[in-house]
């Protein structure tokens, strides 16, 4: 449904994204993991025709994006990361503006977004002006709107940007129930890691580098398997050592790695280890990303426009 | 090439109906279309009045009435591009920009919808002519109408050239009155201009609002400096040069 080769995009001599290239299948969800500035939005501008890439080429649901736009343009739904209703109309009245662009019929249009509403639950307010919704609700919206006109490809910028995590998680129910009743491909970008998980497959993005690209699972257990972390007492570190077991130090706790996590507490149970305290640790994409990058996801502080950008953007979803 | 056609119809439709149903929902925008022909009409107009006397046989207020329902135009015009600046900072021109209507729809769209509001505005100022003692005929409405029309299209595209590089309102604003003002000022449409100094007569003569003025004062007063088919072909050449200057600037995006 999607692919590049060797996707580039420069600005002024700063390379945004840099040779990146991959697949999407059909009716997959594919997630872009990335610190803000890794060039995600910039992939998906390119992607969706806002944006003509440097150089390399990208087919979306089996067209070019740069000599098929129209036909690109045709067979795409987005979701932005900044909101892009129009707040003086009422909720009904964006989505009837959307399926007519899109050249839903009037009949239609009227039973699609009548549906749409409903399963985001905004029935209820639908005559009433976006300007008086909620962040979320403000959302839910969008999200029935990138699905009305029954796109192939939907992408999604950040959907749950500067929302709490409540509203993200009921925001995450949402698409995945309209992704299953349409069988859309997701393509979505994010940094909060829990919201990642949920992909088929992760994208992790540096620096505008595509650094690897695998199912959750399989990135993890690239780790090494999970953690089992016990109390460092001179016994515990002698009595280890006796059963085989290799651990490593860390301040006050012994850290064991292992795939076999049963197995490994009872030979430690076995020869006598203090297990007083005992936790076992799976390894998080968190994880994946620090040992990737060699940087936590949150360290990268945006630069002031973009504490500027994130500012507004919470004033416009009050 | 069929579907290509439909699409551009559909987007143009759809953009002017937003802007229509925006419109609608303004009551600011009601209330500054009575608010300002008051203004410009009786503060202005009934002021000055007494100072003018070299007004081609008419009451200075009379004088001016076309040259005001002009200047409605000129306002509304520009309204066609703030309503892009604002689309843009809001977001929603993304929505547009994506959708798979071709790029042109957008600038017809927008034209129709800042012609529409023009036109809506411009109604009410015409709807003072009786207060200013001017009367007009029923084929005299139309004929203004017409008028106005053409007028309020050229003006409209006017302001999407500007709006095409603006990305702030801010900014917008500074602009449009840079050229709003200069424009409304040397077309004649307050004083006669035949006795300006001549480098200053040049700028009234290059100024598509000048024949815009004229052609106006010929239908409502039946006075005018040119002939009307050559104050037509020129809003009109002015009005395409500008509709073909937008879709270009719009197309790279």
């Amino acid at each position: 449904m999607i692919r590049t080769d060797g996707l580039t995009k420069r600005f002024n001599g700063f390379v945004a994204v840099d040779k990146v290239s991959f697949s999407v299948g059909e009716g997959e969800s594919f997630g872009f993991l990335g610190p803000n500035g890794a060039g995600k939005t910039t992939t998906i501008k390119m992607l969706t025709t806002l944006l003509p890439p440097s150089e390399g080429r990208g087919w979306v649901a089996g067209h070019d994006i740069v000599k098929e736009s129209d036909a690109v343009r045709d067979r795409i739904g987005i979701i932005f990361q900044d909101p892009s209703l129009d707040e003086r109309l009422t909720a009904y009245e964006n989505l009837y503006i959307h399926a007519i662009l899109y050249g839903i019929g009037r009949k239609e249009a009227k039973t699609r977004i009548e549906k749409s509403l409903t399963m985001v639950e905004l029935t209820k307010v639908k005559d009433k002006v976006v300007k008086t919704f909620s962040g979320g609700m403000k959302r839910r919206l969008e999200i029935a709107r990138g699905f009305l006109h029954m796109p192939s490809v939907l992408f999604l910028d950040e959907p749950t940007l500067g929302l709490d995590p409540q509203t993200r998680r009921v925001i995450w129910e949402y698409i995945r129930g309209l992704k299953d009743t349409f069988n859309v491909t997701l393509f979505l970008t994010t940094h909060y890691m829990e919201e990642a998980e949920h992909s088929d497959r992760i994208g992790i993005i540096h620096k505008g580098k595509l650094i690897k690209v695998d199912t959750p699972d399989n990135l993890k257990k690239a780790l090494g398997g999970s953690a089992i972390i016990l109390q460092a007492t001179e016994t515990n570190t002698t009595k280890l050592v006796s059963a085989g077991i290799e651990a490593i130090r860390e301040d006050s706790v012994l850290v064991v790695k292992t795939e076999e996590v049963d197995d490994t507490i009872k030979r430690m149970a076995k020869v006598g280890a203090d297990l007083r305290g005992i936790s076992v640790k799976q390894p998080t994409l968190e994880d994946v990303f620090i040992n990737l990058t060699g940087s936590a996801i949150g360290d990268e502080s945006g630069d002031s426009m973009e504490v500027i950008r994130t500012a507004m953007r919470m004033r416009r979803m009050r | 090439m069929k579907t290509r056609m439909y699409a551009f119809f559909r987007g143009t439709y759809i953009i002017w109906l937003r802007d229509f149903k925006r419109l609608l929902k303004d009551k600011h925008q009601l209330y500054g279309s009575f608010a300002r022909p008051i203004l410009w009409l009786v503060f202005l107009g009934m002021g000055l009045r007494p100072i003018f006397n070299e007004t081609e046989g008419f009451d200075y207020v009379q004088y001016i009435f076309p040259g005001i329902v002009v200047m409605t135009l000129i306002f509304s015009g520009m309204w066609a591009g703030i309503s892009v600046v604002w689309d843009r900072e809001f977001g929603f021109l993304k929505e547009i920009l994506v959708a798979p209507v071709p790029r042109t729809s957008i600038v017809a769209g927008k034209v129709a919808g800042g012609a529409t509001q023009a036109m809506f505005q411009g109604i009410i100022t015409l709807m003072f002519a009786p207060l200013v003692g001017v009367s007009l005929s029923v084929v005299m409405v139309c004929q203004v109408l017409g008028v106005m029309l053409i007028i309020s299209l050229a003006l409209s595209s006017l302001g999407l050239v500007i709006a095409s590089r603006m990305y702030s309102y801010e900014g917008f604003g500074t602009i449009s009155n840079f050229i709003i003002m200069p424009l409304f000022f040397l077309s004649g449409a307050i004083y006669p201009v035949h006795t300006l100094p001549k480098w200053l007569k040049l700028m009234v003569s290059v100024n598509p609002v000048t024949y815009g003025v004229d052609l106006m004062r010929s239908a409502v007063l039946g006075i005018s400096a040119f002939s009307v088919t050559m104050d037509i072909i020129y809003i009109v050449g002015f009005g395409v040069v500008m509709g073909a200057l937008a879709t270009i600037l719009f197309r790279r995006y």
